[in-house]
């Protein structure tokens, strides 16, 4: 078992009187792919959030409970969210490219942060590029403007944008889900090899795409964890009925 | 199946007539007045003309002064209104959260672009000019500068007038923002602020620039509100005056002098001169430049916001 990366303890999440996440409690591997499966409105989305923290852009969330990120409680009063963010990249359903060239979207998270030089910048993108298996694709392209690649491009370079700032966990809320079978292919590809450098959470609705990229499993129902094991034996052997039950299609 | 001839629509037939026939009279109301101004107006047209001062009893001459001065308010009043409108937009939309207090403040804006113009003109008579005006006399001594009708009241007023259209219009930029792309930069680390400067207000743009064109025409084209606030019925100088940096001079507008108005001439060349008549030529010339020059405002606006969208690719 490699070492832990994300503790979450006791976490509870509102919205309003609603209560969205109960008691959730989970250790997620350092540089493994988890996968969060259940139905929709199960949670799995929201506890993503969590993780970095966006939740708290919604107004009248309560969260607690206590989420740590090498041992740092992300909700501790005193610390950055912004900072926070830098470490946790973040990969959305639809991608959701800023209507700038190719090469403005992958600096832009660099040059929040500070950076001016050109040279770096070019470094990064070419690595970022790279990184997301886009580089062949786009390096001609990058000063075209990004809406007009198209959608599987488009996700990759999501993936590239969020590798810029140089996170160390990459959170992914359904990531393939609106690309057509190539695309996806080239996304969980690309996931397979991410996975080396950072530690990737997946969301995923698709449950054959869980089982070939993930190495552990979540399965979350109506804001529970149901059951959290290594993907094999989440498909192959569970533990519990619901989660039998859900992953052989008899219900969700 | 049964196939079943289509029934006539009778109620469809005769709404898209009724809306075919109102149109219709809407673009001949539109073209008669137009084609008539443009008509009249065209002869009197004449470099001369638009640089020239009215002589002879407005009779004779030209609309110089109106011209320079209708442009200079307007320009003053673009420089105050928007900047001031968009930050109480940014503010309303991305930081105020919603209260029983904001939303009153919504609802005041968007009742302030009902109130009559000519209450404009009372209120910028008695809070710039009364009240500003007056005090800034009394801190700096400097006589009787600031207490009187001026080009800057003038154009303060006008800002305060147009300011509902720049907010409204901007607030439906900045909401048009989409979501997703908040999202994207604050999961790359960005600040609140970094997010709005970087993501928010680039987009928004195109609407917050169609807000100052309308803006402009509405200003432009005000007679009420200037009556009392330093609009001339005839004053032969431009409102300048040389700003000196060291030896070093330019013109400038001066911004505490009385200026000359198209939209106040016309309506002082149609009731108040000797001789209305004589002076209806000049009056249509007039009329014409005012349109035009409306336009040409309008169109430097409508080239810039065509501009950011090719920016944002979303032609």
């Amino acid at each position: 078992m490699k070492e832990t990366k994300i503790v979450v303890k006791d976490l509870n999440l509102f919205y309003g009187d609603k209560q969205a996440l109960k008691k959730i409690t989970m250790d997620i591997p350092d540089k493994r792919v988890t996968a969060f499966i259940g139905p929709s409105g199960c949670g799995k989305s929201t506890f993503l959030r969590v993780i970095n923290r966006m939740n708290d852009l919604i107004d009248h969330v309560k969260i607690d409970g206590e989420v740590y990120i090498d041992g740092v409680n992300i909700y501790d009063r005193s610390l950055d969210i912004v900072n926070l963010r830098k470490n946790v990249g973040m990969v959305f359903q639809k991608s959701n490219l800023f209507p700038k060239t190719v090469y403005e979207n992958i600096v832009y998270g660099p040059r929040i942060n500070g950076i001016k030089d050109k040279k770096v910048l070019d470094e990064i993108v070419e690595r970022t590029l790279n990184q997301a298996a886009i580089w062949e694709e786009v390096k001609d392209r990058l000063n075209d403007n990004a809406l007009s690649l198209s959608g599987g491009q488009q996700q990759r370079l999501c993936i590239a944008r969020a590798l810029a700032v140089e996170p160390e966990i990459i959170l992914m809320d359904e990531p393939a889900s609106a690309l057509d079978p190539i695309s996806t292919a080239k996304i969980e590809e690309l996931i397979h090899d991410l996975k080396k450098q950072y530690t990737i959470v997946i969301v995923t609705h698709n449950m054959q795409q869980a089982a070939r990229v993930s190495d552990q499993t979540a399965f979350f129902y109506l804001g529970e964890l149901i059951e959290f094991d290594r993907t094999t034996t989440i498909f192959t052997n569970p533990s519990k009925k619901q989660t039998e039950d859900y992953v052989t299609g008899r219900f969700g | 199946m049964e196939l079943k001839k289509r029934k006539k629509d009778i109620a469809g037939f005769v709404s898209i007539g009724i809306v075919r026939i109102t149109f219709s009279f809407l673009v001949l109301i539109l073209l008669l007045l137009l084609g008539k101004i443009f008509i009249e107006g065209i002869g009197v047209i004449s470099l001369e003309f638009l640089i020239d001062e009215p002589r002879n009893n407005m009779t004779e001459g030209g609309i110089g002064p109106a011209i320079f001065g209708t442009v200079a308010v307007t320009l003053l009043m673009v420089l105050f209104a928007v900047p001031l409108g968009v930050f109480s937009a940014i503010y309303l939309n991305e930081y105020a959260k919603d209260t029983f207090f904001t939303r009153i403040i919504r609802t005041s804006i968007n009742n302030l672009a009902g109130v009559p113009s000519i209450v404009f003109g009372l209120f910028g008579l008695g809070f710039f000019i009364l009240f500003i005006g007056k005090n800034l006399d009394e801190v700096f001594q400097t006589g009787l500068l600031f207490g009187q009708p001026a080009l800057l009241w003038a154009s303060t007023t006008l800002a305060v007038l147009v300011l509902p259209i720049v907010i409204v219009s901007t607030l439906e930029a900045l909401n048009s923002v989409p979501k997703s792309h908040r999202d994207a930069s604050y999961g790359l680390g960005a600040t609140k602020w970094q997010t709005i400067k970087n993501v928010v207000l680039p987009q928004a743009r195109p609407g917050i620039l169609t807000g100052t064109i309308l803006a402009i025409s509405r200003g432009a084209g005000e007679t009420a509100p200037i009556l009392f606030l330093g609009a001339a019925f005839f004053l032969p100088n431009l409102p300048v005056a040389d700003l000196c940096i060291g030896d070093y001079c330019i013109p400038m507008i001066n911004p505490t002098e009385q200026f000359m108005y198209l939209a106040y001439h016309i309506f002082i060349m149609a009731t108040q001169s000797a001789n209305p008549t004589k002076t209806l030529p000049i009056q249509y010339g007039s009329t014409l430049v005012l349109i035009v020059l409306t336009f040409l405002l309008n169109i430097t606006a409508i080239i810039f916001r065509y501009r950011f969208r090719k920016l944002l690719g979303r032609l």
